[in-house]
């Protein structure tokens, strides 16, 4: 559903589809690395490694 | 019927994409980009790179060592090397233990308020066992009487392991001046190093010892333990 309707959205023939779709999928990992996933390892149940009360 | 099924699917596969992608960033991506900057680090502090010939004996100092300042936190002003982790091996030691100004970005943390190397009382360092560039990945390969050398920018410091051991995180009496008894004076100038245990887990720490062997002014060249091959 959601991803056909992403294929739809985009203009351009297949050949274009397939670059603008890559380059979303590009987005969306550079996004998540640079700031999804580093606000919330700290959150994550494990890499505690000093000791503390 | 069938819309609601494929949309709730496209959402399950979408979900699995993303926490997958989150374990290649925590395995590996965090790894690269700490990794890229510590060698930046340690080639920024620009010291004096030592004489290649290891020098046995003789300058080798058993009296009182220099001992720094305790640092503003965020300052880098030390580097631990180990030969049992490799020839290579070389970290950055920085004031501070919190997670985000030191631990996942400049790798190795002084526990504030613990003694400076060299210092009598107990030099405490926390490091990543595991991700962010991983400084004390091999921590368990380490065996008593390995050589733990803390190099300042005008003195070696090395240290020798006594003991490892798996304590509770609540167990903060590892990194009292006398480790293991918080009420006592220190009598020597002991290192520790505390990191997570069992890998990949929060649940228990792994703590090494050492005590400090002797020390060496850079400008008169190289522990022999760092000789190659030693």
């Amino acid at each position: 559903m959601m991803y056909a309707a992403i294929w739809r959205l985009l203009p351009g023939p297949v050949w274009l589809r397939v670059i603008l779709a890559l380059a979303l999928v590009v987005g969306v990992v550079a996004v998540c690395f640079q700031w999804v996933f580093p606000a919330i390892a700290p959150f994550m149940p494990f890499n505690e490694i000093t000791v503390d009360e | 019927m069938q819309v609601v099924l494929g949309g709730v699917g496209e959402l399950l596969i979408t979900v699995g994409l993303l926490l997958g992608l989150f374990v290649v960033w925590q395995l590996w991506w965090t790894d690269v980009v700490a990794g890229r900057l510590q060698d930046e680090v340690v080639a920024d502090l620009g010291w004096d790179v030592p004489a290649a010939e290891p020098v046995v004996g003789d300058p080798a100092r058993r009296d009182a060592p220099p001992v720094l300042p305790a640092p503003a936190q965020g300052v880098t002003f030390a580097t631990l090397v180990v030969p049992r982790w490799g020839p290579d091996y070389e970290r950055p030691v920085t004031e501070g233990v919190g997670r985000a100004a030191v631990l996942d970005t400049l790798g190795i943390g002084h526990y504030p308020g613990t003694a400076m190397p060299g210092e009598v009382g107990n030099f405490s360092l926390a490091g990543h066992r595991v991700t962010y560039n991983k400084p004390f990945h091999l921590v368990e390969e380490l065996e008593p009487g390995d050589a733990l050398v803390v190099r300042t920018e005008e003195v070696w410091y090395v240290y020798t392991v006594t003991e490892t051991r798996v304590v509770l995180p609540e167990q903060v009496e590892v990194i009292a001046p006398s480790p293991g008894r918080p009420d006592a004076a220190p009598q020597e100038a002991m290192i520790t190093l505390t990191t997570c245990h069992p890998m990949f887990s929060a649940r228990e720490r792994f703590v090494v010892h050492g005590v400090l062997d002797h020390w060496l002014p850079v400008a008169d060249g190289t522990p022999v333990e760092l000789a190659a091959g030693a």
